[in-house]
């Protein structure tokens, strides 16, 4: 079964999960629980990979009883989705993250309220992440650390078989042969110094997109978090007690609740922006570093008192990350559109339960858990009724295979690239089709050079092909973001404040030598009013 | 971005190399583990919560190096607060630094609260 030649690591498993973070654990533990063998593949290391390890997920979590609580929940959430979202996905989501929250008991240490009650709802991220890395272990799935994916495996008929990968430690490349692949890759940040993102590089777009995926919502890209200026420390809680000023230390008025991006982002775009937590109240100060422990570190580090002091801020760009779009899934059990082939968490898209605004940590997280879990036994249900695992070849081609003669890339000066149109306030936070159309040029050309002449090697394989994802997952977002012609959610333009009726639709996108996208006439969606 | 490696409390067991999602340090064969692509580090100060010497020490800064002084940090008291404000492993006894993370949503509803009587109170001003 085993096979380990000079260069390269050849296993076979009825399913290959890459991606160790909170989808891609609870998907291999799920495809393991449904009776397949189970590989998972890490770019880094299961248990601090990915954006949930350093943060901490609340999820989305109502009781079953009374009904009316999920019902009121889920039409609520219609509304401010502006009816993107489906009240079926968002009932399935609330009911298994329910369910499996507290099957965690004995690798997670759940605190108890004043009255006895456990908690399960929110879990602190460095736990959590030990946790499935321990039901993971505990299960007997193959767990390869530091072993980033490169490319999938596809059969003549079109189905996947598997992925190609590196083995940055300990050298050489891998090869999984499966029966059916799980993506669980995360979403994207574009590098933009997000807490705990830098693993996340849209590979699983790019991937499958090469064997012929669609992708939804990726329009929905412009959400962006708050955190002293230089650090990553994104973590939001405290900010609900900010007080913003100006350089000149006006206060910079904020709307009731916790829709401050745009009016910082307003106010970055004209100067510094200066920031104090000194509404926090005493007892809350108290807990917060037993709360969320790395919160303070900044702080503590700088010697800064953020409760008495003024601190300057910034806004770090969230991608495909709190936004919502990913991997377009076209079935319950999160199949993507390439037989074989599964999405699961933030590589697929939240449109589904978060509709057009950001799913934030609760209604991602539940998703995560649950696209995850129903991933890994559409994929354990697949690879058993397909059979065997082999006969697939790679399929990648930015920055593996050059359509044209190899000549260096400067892959520095294209990441700087995509960010500048990625994360620019300007851009993206306020969109207007002049700049969008530009921005799309702009990528057209860069992708025809690194498409036709790049080729990573050695050191650069992993960072190029990190690139050519995040290149590629930008001409989605501005390809969507040009084709919704209207305002909606999280997507505004400011050259279409409206939001159309017509456009009561998700848009798919697609493509790699020429980008598409098409109204999703599969299923008419309502307007919430 | 990841500055220190103590030596003089490490005791090499390289659990930071295999922990470090972004595969910034590499083992070495006398003492303590390099940190041989610290462009890499994604300052999230996972390798600080995974060390129980408490031997590393990540600056704030994300975007450049940080000129630090190894004394000046031992002595500071900074290393290892993060690993005992966790409770991880000798700490994981210890009331005082029990996971009270479950607390964050009665925090976001103080707030809410907060901002709402605020308003109100605002509002109250502006009609007198």
């Amino acid at each position: 079964m085993t096979r380990t030649t000079e260069e390269t690591l050849e296993l076979n498993a009825d399913v290959l999960v890459i991606g160790g973070g909170l989808a891609g654990t609870w998907a291999a533990a799920a495809a393991r629980r449904a009776g397949a063998t189970v590989i998972l593949a890490d770019k880094g290391y299961c248990g601090t990979s990915g954006v949930t390890a350093t943060a901490g997920p609340g999820h989305w979590w109502i009781p079953p009883d009374p009904p009316e609580l999920r019902e009121n929940a889920i039409a609520n959430r219609r509304k401010t989705g502006f009816g993107l979202n489906d009240a079926g996905w968002m009932a399935r989501t609330l009911a298994l993250t329910w369910e499996s929250l507290p099957t965690l008991a004995g690798f997670y240490n759940f605190s108890k309220d004043e009255s006895g009650a456990i908690q399960y709802r929110a879990l602190r991220g460095p736990e959590y992440m030990r946790a499935l890395r321990r039901l993971v272990e505990s299960l007997g799935i193959t767990v390869l650390d530091h072993s980033p994916a490169l490319e999938l495996l596809q059969r003549p008929d079109g189905s996947v078989s598997g992925a190609r990968g590196i083995r940055r430690q300990r050298g050489g490349d891998w090869q999984v042969n499966a029966g059916a692949v799980v993506l669980a890759t995360g979403g994207t940040s574009f590098l933009s110094r997000l807490l705990g993102s830098h693993t996340n590089t849209g590979d699983g777009y790019l991937m499958a997109a090469e064997a012929g995926a669609e992708l939804s919502g990726m329009e929905f890209t412009t959400y962006h978090t708050v955190a002293p200026v230089r650090s990553t420390m994104t973590r939001t809680m405290s900010y609900a007690f900010a007080t913003y000023y100006d350089e000149d230390g006006a206060v910079i008025p904020m709307p009731p609740g916790p829709d401050t991006m745009r009016p910082l982002a307003r106010a970055l775009l004209k100067g510094k922006v200066l920031c104090d937590l000194s509404r926090t109240p005493e007892d809350i100060r108290a807990k917060v570093p037993t709360i969320s422990p790395n919160f303070m570190l900044p702080f503590r580090r700088w010697g800064v008192d953020p409760y008495s002091e003024r601190f300057e801020v910034t806004l770090h760009g969230e991608g495909t990350i709190r936004g919502i779009g990913g991997l377009r899934v076209v079935s319950d059990d999160c199949a993507t559109s390439v037989p074989g082939l599964f999405a699961a968490g933030d590589t697929a898209t939240r449109e589904l339960v978060a509709g057009a605004i950001s799913g934030g940590g609760n209604i991602n997280s539940a998703w995560a858990v649950s696209s995850g879990q129903w991933a890994g036994r559409g994929a354990a249900r697949f690879s058993a009724e397909n059979g065997s695992a082999s006969g697939g070849r790679p399929i990648g081609q930015a920055s593996l295979r050059p359509a044209s003669v190899e000549r260096d890339v400067d892959l520095r000066a294209t990441l700087s690239a995509i960010q500048d149109e990625m994360l620019s306030y300007d851009k993206n936070i306020f969109r207007n089709g002049g700049t969008l159309k530009r921005s799309g040029e702009l990528l057209e050309d860069i992708w025809a050079d690194v498409d036709a002449h790049a080729r990573g090697s050695g050191n650069t394989r992993l960072k190029a092909r990190e690139t050519s994802a995040m290149l590629a997952t930008a001409r989605w977002c501005i390809a969507s973001a040009l084709a919704r012609d209207e305002s909606r959610g999280m997507h505004q333009r400011e050259d279409r404040p409206e939001t159309d009726p017509r456009f009561n639709r998700r848009i798919l996108v697609g493509g790699l030598d020429k980008v598409w996208t098409q109204s999703d006439y599969g299923r008419a969606l309502e307007l919430a009013s | 971005m990841i500055e220190l490696v103590i030596a003089e409390r490490c005791t090499g067991c390289n659990a930071c190399v295999e922990i470090c999602p972004t595969n910034v340090l590499a083992p070495s064969l006398n003492g303590p583990p390099e940190i041989a692509h610290q462009q890499d580090c994604q300052t999230c100060f996972m390798c600080e919560l995974y060390c129980r010497e408490d031997a590393i020490y990540v600056a704030p800064d994300c975007e450049n190096p940080t000129d630090v002084d190894k004394e000046e940090i031992v002595a500071s008291g900074l290393l290892g607060e993060f690993r005992r404000n966790h409770g991880w492993d000798e700490w994981a006894a210890d009331p005082r630094y029990s996971n009270e993370h479950w607390r964050m949503e009665s925090v976001f509803l103080r707030a809410r609260d907060m901002a709402i009587a605020e308003a109100a109170a605002k509002r109250k001003n502006e009609q007198r």
